[in-house]
């Protein structure tokens, strides 16, 4: 065994205790299972997403309380609904666990959101 | 503003109108449901229409919950765990409920009267009225909600609702619905299930559940709506209508 | 009158640390309690659906009505211009300041969201009598610092008087204004009173000078400054005063309140089988909060002891927190009229049933957040006092009195 494969190991290993930690009972996420994987643009292009996707669900936000407004393309709804992947047995993982889509660039950035506070984390009924 | 929106629900009642069902409720008194497909709504909510509803305590039945289970289970509210080590008698006066079944007794006559208590979606709602930071608001279309991005949870609309209609959320919520979103130390409180109305239903949870036809839930600007001719057809009164509040939630038969 | 000479609190270091640590361990266990009841979710406290405000409101009202009062020796000195007032009126100003920063600690370590302050101070709603006071206590802090810094400042000495009649004013506004939360509430019984507003005044001029009256005398005693017989006696017997007019306007808010059949329900609860709240009614607010400190300070011995003025400055103070329990608990703890004629006699969510009362049993996370906030208060007056010329050199008789002075 090399050095370089053991220390992958441990990364795998420590990561999933990690990954216990942060998510009880959902497993991990499957790559290409999310409704985004498949598409090759988000609502805005990309860019615009990544730099404005917090004004437009605040915004939307205001517009769906107050006046009602649902299902737009800028809500938050829309956003878990299309990056949620499934794990190995199918089930949605929350979009903010370790490693999922809204918590890896958060993470990465180290602002903290609190969506989920109240906030569904999976695709929703319907 | 109000053509384009008048424009939408005249859309909305075009696309409903092909699958409207008519059920009698009593006689005269005529439900027409509209069964829509579900459509979210595009445009603003207006004070065109104002939501409300109609309870006649004769149908209520002693020992019946469905409302109160339909609506626990329509907002998530089953979804609130009592918290480990929380002492089980002070967890049920902490957890949240948004309608709730009481039992009245007449001090003089023992005439014994049944009814749900919710938010009664007042015209003039002291809990909007007290919120410091506008959280505590009133729709449009006459609901009364609470913006739990701006609540700070500070309490003073539960000390200021007549009818004791609110709740705060005093634990985490693990599981929460995509409808019914729900934190902990924010306030809530009954909202005509709005989520279903933005999505083009006409009828709440608690409304579908009573099987005893109970509750009546519609338009009241609209002459022609069952909860406005129910009212018109038989007195009715608001719960403390001494603070003149102009409830939407009306009672017969108390 | 002398020239009064302020200097900073000349504690020995030793003395003035260990006592600032130990107002600090303190404030660190209300922190505690607050991050514990925060982290958990408010389950944890004694406080639920029907019982929405608990104990920390009741030590945050206290305080908060308190730091107005606090603010009354310097009224009676700058607005009208009694001399013997002046050379209290620096600590009376520190201490409103202080005694607000203490409350308001504790009122916002209460909320559902504390993280969300900053939403507290970008969004209004200014129909809510809440909001106002916003806007209220931090203006009141702001005059009242203006009014420290023209009193210290030699510069503007001169024009102190114009801020000091502000301060005054404003003063008044905010404890009505503390007053108006619960007496804008129509929907209970027990506050939909507009006596509440000035009683909650008069209540503000008891607790601030009886709080006064135990840091002056504290201060001084340590430190061995002298406090003559003049001062202390003209505040004492100040304090009785307030005493009784506390017990006046309780007295006029249950008399009016029985006149009403309505109210009669509430007025039995309160005064006659309220349990808890009646005790406290009785023995807490009228007792201890009223007689026995006018009975103290008017003793023609007792009232003339060190020991007598202390004696009925705590008993203003503890009478004071009852009082402030059984208006914010007791007006809560008494179910709703909602069905006039009718008794509920089955609720799924807690209505009173058969007129019961509903239950509330304080949690220790919350009698410590609001320890800790009175803790807060004499932590930040400690400093002051320690860095800044707050304090005359001596109070004594000769100092204060004119006539002293002259002979």
């Amino acid at each position: 065994m090399t050095g370089k494969r053991s220390i992958t190991l441990l990364a795998i290993l420590v990561s999933s205790l990690f990954f216990g930690l942060g998510t009880a009972h959902a497993g991990e996420g499957v790559e290409g299972t999310a409704k985004a994987d498949k598409l090759t643009s988000c609502v805005e292009p990309t860019p615009v997403m990544r730099r404005r996707h917090f004004e437009f669900i605040e915004h939307q936000r205001d517009l769906t309380v107050h006046q009602g407004i649902r299902g737009s393309k800028h809500s938050l709804a829309g956003c878990v609904d299309c990056h949620a992947r499934r794990d190995a047995s199918g089930k949605p993982v929350p979009v903010n666990a370790e490693g999922e889509f809204c918590n890896t660039c958060h993470e990465y950035a180290a602002v903290e959101f609190d969506c989920f506070m109240c906030h569904s984390t999976v695709p929703g009924e319907k | 503003m109000s053509s384009t929106s008048d424009q939408g629900r005249r859309d909305f009642l075009k696309k409903a109108a092909a699958a409207t069902t008519t059920v009698t409720l009593a006689p005269g008194v005529v439900l027409h449901t509209l069964q829509a497909q579900a459509e979210p709504r595009t445009t603003p909510v207006t004070d065109k229409v104002r939501w409300g509803m109609l309870i006649d305590t004769s149908k209520c039945v002693e020992g019946c919950n469905d409302c109160v289970e339909a609506c626990d289970q329509e907002n998530g509210l089953d979804l609130v765990n009592k918290p480990e080590g929380a002492d089980d008698a002070l967890w049920e006066r902490q957890r949240p409920q948004w309608i709730r079944h009481v039992k009245l007794k007449d001090n003089m006559t023992g005439r014994i009267t049944n009814l749900v208590m919710m938010c009664q979606h007042c015209e003039f709602p002291p809990c909007v009225d007290v919120c410091p930071t506008g959280a505590s608001f009133k729709r449009a279309d006459g609901i009364v909600m609470v913006d739990r991005h701006i609540c700070i949870g500070c309490r003073y609309c539960m000390m200021a609702c007549p009818y004791k209609a609110r709740s705060f959320i005093h634990a985490d919520v693990a599981e929460k619905l995509t409808r019914a979103p729900r934190g902990k130390g924010c306030v809530e409180s009954c909202n005509f299930c709005v989520h279903r109305l933005d999505n083009g239903q006409t009828t709440t949870a608690c409304q579908d559940a009573c099987k005893h036809q109970a509750i009546v839930f519609g338009d009241l600007k609209d002459p022609d709506s069952p909860v406005s001719k129910a009212l018109k057809a038989y007195p009715s009164v608001q719960i403390r209508d001494d603070l003149k509040l102009n409830t939407g939630v009306r009672y017969t038969n108390i | 009158m002398k020239k009064v000479h302020f200097s900073e609190w000349g504690l020995e270091s030793p003395r003035y640390w260990g006592l600032l640590a130990l107002m600090a361990v303190i404030v660190a266990i209300g922190g505690a309690a607050a991050w514990y009841m925060e982290h958990n979710g408010h389950w944890v406290t004694g406080m639920t659906n029907q019982i929405v405000w608990g104990t920390p409101h009741v030590f945050a009202i206290f305080l908060i009505v308190a730091a107005s009062g606090a603010l009354n020796t310097a009224s009676i000195g700058s607005v009208f211009e009694k001399k013997l007032y002046k050379p209290l009126a620096r600590l009376s100003g520190l201490l409103a300041i202080t005694l607000l920063m203490g409350g308001l600690a504790v009122l916002v370590l209460d909320l559902g969201k504390p993280d969300r302050l900053l939403v507290a101070m970008t969004h209004y709603n200014f129909k809510s009598i809440f909001a106002w006071n916003i806007f209220l206590y931090t203006g009141f802090m702001a005059v009242v610092a203006v009014y420290l810094w023209f009193m210290m400042d030699r510069r503007f000495n001169k024009h102190y008087r114009p801020v000091g009649i502000l301060a005054f004013v404003w003063r008044i506004i905010l404890t009505t204004g503390t007053g108006s939360i619960f007496g804008f509430i129509v929907a209970r019984q027990g506050y939909d009173a507009a006596i509440l507003a000035p009683m909650f005044v008069i209540m503000s001029f008891a607790y601030g000078l009886a709080i006064y009256i135990l840091v002056l005398m504290f201060t001084y005693k340590i430190d061995g400054r002298e406090l003559g017989d003049k001062v202390l006696f003209r505040l004492k017997n100040l304090l009785g005063v307030f005493a009784a007019a506390v017990f006046y306007f309780t007295l006029v808010y249950h008399i009016t309140n029985l006149y009403g059949t309505e109210n009669h329900e509430y007025e039995a609860f309160i005064l006659l089988n309220g349990g808890i709240y009646t005790f406290l009614f009785w023995v807490g607010w009228v007792f201890v909060g009223c007689l026995l400190p006018m009975a103290l300070v008017y003793h023609p011995t007792i009232g003339k002891t060190r020991g007598g003025i202390i004696a009925a400055a705590v008993s203003v103070i503890l009478g004071g927190l009852a009082t402030v329990y059984v208006i914010v608990i007791g007006g809560q703890a008494f179910p709703m009229a909602m069905f006039p004629g009718k008794t509920i006699v089955a609720s799924g969510f807690f209505d009173g049933v058969n007129g019961q009362p509903f239950l509330y049993s304080p949690s220790l996370p919350e009698v410590l957040l609001g320890i800790g906030g009175m803790a807060l208060v004499l932590l930040l007056t400690f400093v002051a006092i320690r860095v800044l010329q707050f304090l005359p050199v001596s109070l004594a008789d000769e100092v204060v009195d004119p006539h002293h002075a002259k002979s």
